[in-house]
């Protein structure tokens, strides 16, 4: 989308190339790192945690979420430590009053107008945060089509309301739904169909303002579309806007139990590149396959056999002559 | 790239629509016939025409002349053309407000609804509701909706930079001569007549104000504007030194510029050469006069000096402040001016080529500029291997931010970057990019011509040179001024005989509001700061008594919402908040009374301060501050 700030990490190719050192120091901790660091990578070596939504290692950083900003001495305003880049003598502050104040907004600001119930660690950050969402009014019931709506065109607020992105499903093919209720916009999914991984290009960012949107073209459904069911997109979704259709009906079912789940690495078995497959089986079913991140093959991405391939593991009805 | 591309195929009219912008294909590779023998044997694909992205918008706006609306035809055979994925070319067409992705009738009235405009167009909202019913505000609904030839419909619109000339609005006819009117003083039966067709004959009492561009294939043909009146109120003031060509010279004929001295100071530099040229900027202290304030002379040397090739200088013109019409002034009035100023600023920073980006809303600063350009090509002014482009924005405020800027020129959507890097070091195209706003590149010239310790004597020691001020409201004489830096703003009221006002907004929607006994204020930056106010874009926007302040301050904050990117949370959710809390107010029904939700008002506003990604995020909050603390607007509400 934009011009690269931090490159692109290639994990599993380190670079070797000798680096200068930059000394800095971030919550009155002086370290160095090599140049060419982000303020993140640089607060991971201090074990600090800073909290991230649309960041991601395998991923341009589009430093769009707000959640990472630091505050940087000499700085009018803060920064975003996924995709900063440290430089000599920075001075830098992770928890101060503004950059707990802004988090705090982010994430409420989220919270009011998106569903968050599936986001991995959303509630402990809320907490963390002491996050009211509900003091912007109630949450607006949902919007019938938000893709017809028209840039720089929005009707009066209701007074009533908050508004959401709150809208339907979209369930348009037997692999996965789409639920943009949950989408926070993080521009991953769209990235990784994109010229990060896939090369696919089947989902764009569509629209403007609260009206933006991730769309295929026209809005069609996607079996219309270019996507190629890869699931890419839904490995990098950190909202659970983007899920494998089995895990949505068992979710509905009341079923889904990450914690009895049996998590085995393979290696998939349908092409030579061997790609690290992990399976994950609850009740003796495979109920989702990814692959790791950190794998320096797949860097978390699959095909869509290694991603949906396996139900003949399971068909247990007869062979036929 | 192995694209899936659309099924539906595109009409006759749209395949020469998007031929006429882009050029027709040359082979079945980008969209031609098939089966030549070349083709067959050579693969034109690839980078080829992947490079040709910056020509996405272009290709789309053409569209949008020609058939009023972008279909799924049209839109796939621009992405077969240009190599572009059809959900990427969907993302960037629903980006631009005057680019519309359903069916929209050919001929649309978009009436300015915003701030200077607002009261003053009632009437004319309430008479087109009548006749032709409520206005476009998203998708029509239905699957397949058929529109006749001669229907019409009408828009609202944010600010259209003819804030002296209120009510304004922008008649857009799609067709194979596009038509591109807009105009000032409309009233409600003018309005109807316009979306009508009905011929409304001009009589010497008349008003209207009209500025029109008649074809985007007839460089040359300018239409002159149809004003009654001076272009500006000082005209004549021999202290003039920006404006002192507007009204005085023909505007589109570069013998009369050059007769008027015009091409002395693009001489000179030629002769300094490049480093002096910087030196002579540099020296004169001029800063960027969009908003930031950035050292001009430093920018070019930072330019100038970078080992990257090519650079490249854009000029902002894209003018979408709300209250702002100074640029418009400029370059309709004066423009080889510009022109030469671009070609002295891309002589000195060392750039090739030059870009000028300019609002859609402007057709006949469009037209001016144009011809401008093509006449000093013509007669060979600018030096060997440089040239200027031009650019049309296509309906989004973000787009005068300068890296958003970029982002539209390369054929993408209106996104800031994140900084740094900075444009000086990667900037369009990823190149070193001098970006200069108009009114900053018209210094360029009596800098050079009086040289730098001179003009640095103009105006205060912090804020040299002169300024341009948009006035309007509650002014007798409304127009652009300009006067030195450091003037007071009481003076500057003077001069535009201002009437009775409750409050005043300087700088624009991302400005701030001023009391009447607050006028004082020194216009220099120090003296705005001091102020606690800005400058911006040198808005001057007075209210009288009758105006509803409350009304004007939900505005704003509506016009922040629409036109946010999206990208960044605090900016796209944050503006969205704030009008829902001015809302509640309105509706005497508060989160947690008044108080309580003056405290959230901040609490957002602070965020949106602090931790958007660019100036738009960042300055939302302003004025809607200022309206709380300085107009005190809510206190006393139950």
């Amino acid at each position: 989308m934009t011009s690269a700030i931090a490159p692109l990490v290639q994990l599993g190719r380190p670079d070797r190339t000798p680096k200068k050192m930059v000394s800095l120091t971030i919550d009155g901790h002086g370290l160095e790192v090599p140049e060419g660091t982000t303020i993140l990578g640089a607060c991971a070596s201090l074990d600090i945690e800073i909290p991230t939504l649309c960041y991601l290692e395998t991923l341009r950083p589009v430093n769009v979420c707000r959640l990472c900003v630091v505050e940087v001495e000499g700085a009018r305003v803060l920064a975003p430590a996924c995709s900063r880049l440290v430089e000599p003598d920075m001075t830098v502050h992770t928890a101060s009053p503004r950059v707990r104040h802004s988090r705090k907004l982010v994430l409420e600001l989220l919270a009011s107008s998106v569903d968050l119930s599936t986001t991995a660690g959303m509630t402990e950050l809320l907490e963390s945060y002491d996050c009211r969402p509900e003091r912007y009014g109630p949450p607006a019931p949902p919007a019938a089509n938000r893709d017809a709506a028209i840039p720089g065109h929005h009707a009066a607020p209701d007074p009533a309301f908050a508004a959401t992105v709150a809208q339907p499903v979209k369930i348009d093919n037997e692999l996965y739904v789409r639920d943009y209720t949950k989408c926070v916009l993080c521009y991953k999914c769209v990235e990784a169909c994109g010229p990060d991984h896939q090369n696919t290009f089947a989902i764009a960012v569509a629209g403007r303002g609260f009206d933006a949107r991730i769309s295929t073209e026209l809005a069609v459904p996607l079996p219309d579309s270019a996507c190629v069911y890869c699931g890419n997109c839904i490995a990098v979704c950190p909202t659970g806007a983007l899920m494998a259709k089995d895990e949505h009906d068992l979710r509905a079912a009341g079923s889904w139990d990450p914690s009895s789940q049996q998590v085995t690495d393979t290696i998939c078995p349908y092409c030579g590149v061997g790609c690290t497959l992990t399976l994950h089986v609850q009740d003796g079913d495979i109920v989702k396959a990814t692959s790791p991140l950190e794998n320096s093959i797949t860097l978390g991405n699959l095909c869509v056999k290694g991603r949906f391939g396996w139900r003949f593991v399971q068909n247990r009805s007869a062979p036929r002559a | 790239m192995d694209l899936k591309l659309l099924d539906a195929e595109p009409t006759l009219e749209e395949r020469e629509a998007v031929d006429a912008a882009i050029g027709a294909p040359t082979s079945a590779w980008d969209g031609g016939e098939r089966g030549t023998h070349r083709d067959a044997h050579t693969a034109l694909g690839g980078a080829s025409v992947r490079n040709r992205r910056h020509e996405l918008v272009p290709a789309l706006q053409s569209l949008q002349a020609r058939v009023g609306w972008i279909s799924e035809g049209g839109l796939g055979y621009v992405c077969e053309r240009l190599g572009v994925p059809p959900a990427d070319a969907w993302g960037v067409a629903t980006f631009y407000a005057l680019l519309a992705t359903t069916p929209r009738p050919r001929r649309v009235l978009h009436v300015c609804s915003d701030i200077a405009c607002a009261r003053k167009a009632h009437g004319v909202e309430l008479a087109l509701e009548a006749s032709v019913g409520p206005p476009i505000s998203g998708a029509p609904s239905g699957d397949s909706i058929i529109l006749g030839d001669d229907e019409a419909a009408w828009m609202h619109s944010p600010c259209l930079g003819m804030c002296d000339m209120a009510p304004a609005a922008l008649l857009t006819v799609a067709g194979e001569t596009p038509v591109e009117r807009l105009c000032g003083n409309i009233t409600p039966d003018r309005a109807s007549g316009l979306l009508a067709r009905r011929r409304v004959r001009s009589t010497s009492a008349d008003i209207l104000y009209v500025e029109q561009r008649l074809a985007t294939t007839t460089p040359y043909a300018t239409v002159p504007d149809s004003s009654a009146s001076a272009p500006i109120p000082q005209l004549g003031d021999p202290s003039l030194v920006l404006l002192k060509r507007v009204g005085v010279v023909d505007p589109t004929s570069l013998e009369s510029y050059r007769a008027a001295g015009g091409f002395e100071a693009l001489q000179r530099a030629l002769e300094m050469g490049a480093e002096a040229v910087v030196a002579e900027v540099s020296a004169s202290k001029l800063v960027g006069r969009g908003g930031a304030a950035f050292p001009t002379g430093r920018k070019w040397e930072a330019v100038r000096t970078q080992p990257a090739q090519p650079h490249y200088l854009v000029c902002n013109a894209d003018e979408s402040e709300p209250g702002t019409f100074k640029d418009r002034l400029l370059m309709t009035h004066d423009p080889f001016a510009i022109v030469e100023s671009m070609t002295i600023a891309s002589f000195a920073a060392g750039c090739s080529r030059a870009y000028l980006y300019v609002r859609a809303e402007y057709p006949l600063a469009y037209e001016r500029i144009a011809n401008a350009i093509a006449r000093c090509r013509d007669a060979g002014v600018f030096p060997s291997g440089f040239d200027i482009e031009l650019r049309r924005g296509a309906g989004a405020y973000i787009c005068g931010e300068e890296t958003a800027l970029f982002e539209s020129i390369e054929g993408k959507r209106g996104e800031p970057r994140s900084k740094p890097p900075f444009p000086v070091n990667s900037g369009l195209f990823g190149k070193p990019t001098v970006v200069n706003n108009v009114e900053t590149l018209a210094n360029v010239i009596p800098i050079l011509l009086m040289g730098g310790t001179e003009y640095a004597k103009i105006g205060t020691a912090g804020s040299t040179g002169t300024r341009l001020f948009c006035l309007s409201g509650a002014v007798r004489k409304p127009g652009v001024y300009e006067v030195p830096c450091g003037t007071s703003l009481r003076s500057l009221l003077e001069l535009a005989e201002v009437r009775e006002m409750s409050a005043l907004l300087l700088g624009g929607a991302a400005g701030n509001f001023l009391r009447p006994d607050e006028i004082d204020v020194e216009l220099s930056m120090e003296g705005a700061r001091a102020a606690n106010a800005t400058l911006g874009s040198g808005v001057v926007l007075a209210f009288d008594e009758q105006t509803d302040l409350h009304h004007v301050v939900r505005r704003i904050a509506g016009f922040f919402r629409d036109e946010s990117c999206g990208q960044c949370v605090p900016c796209r959710v944050g503006t969205v908040r704030q009008e829902e809390s001015l809302h509640r107010l309105a509706h005497g029904r508060p989160i947690g009374g008044v108080a309580g939700e003056l405290a959230l008002l901040e609490e957002v506003g602070v965020a949106m301060r602090d931790a958007s990604i660019c100036g738009l995020g960042q300055t939302a909050y302003a004025a809607v501050e200022s309206a709380i603390k300085r107009l005190r607007l809510y206190e006393g509400m139950a």
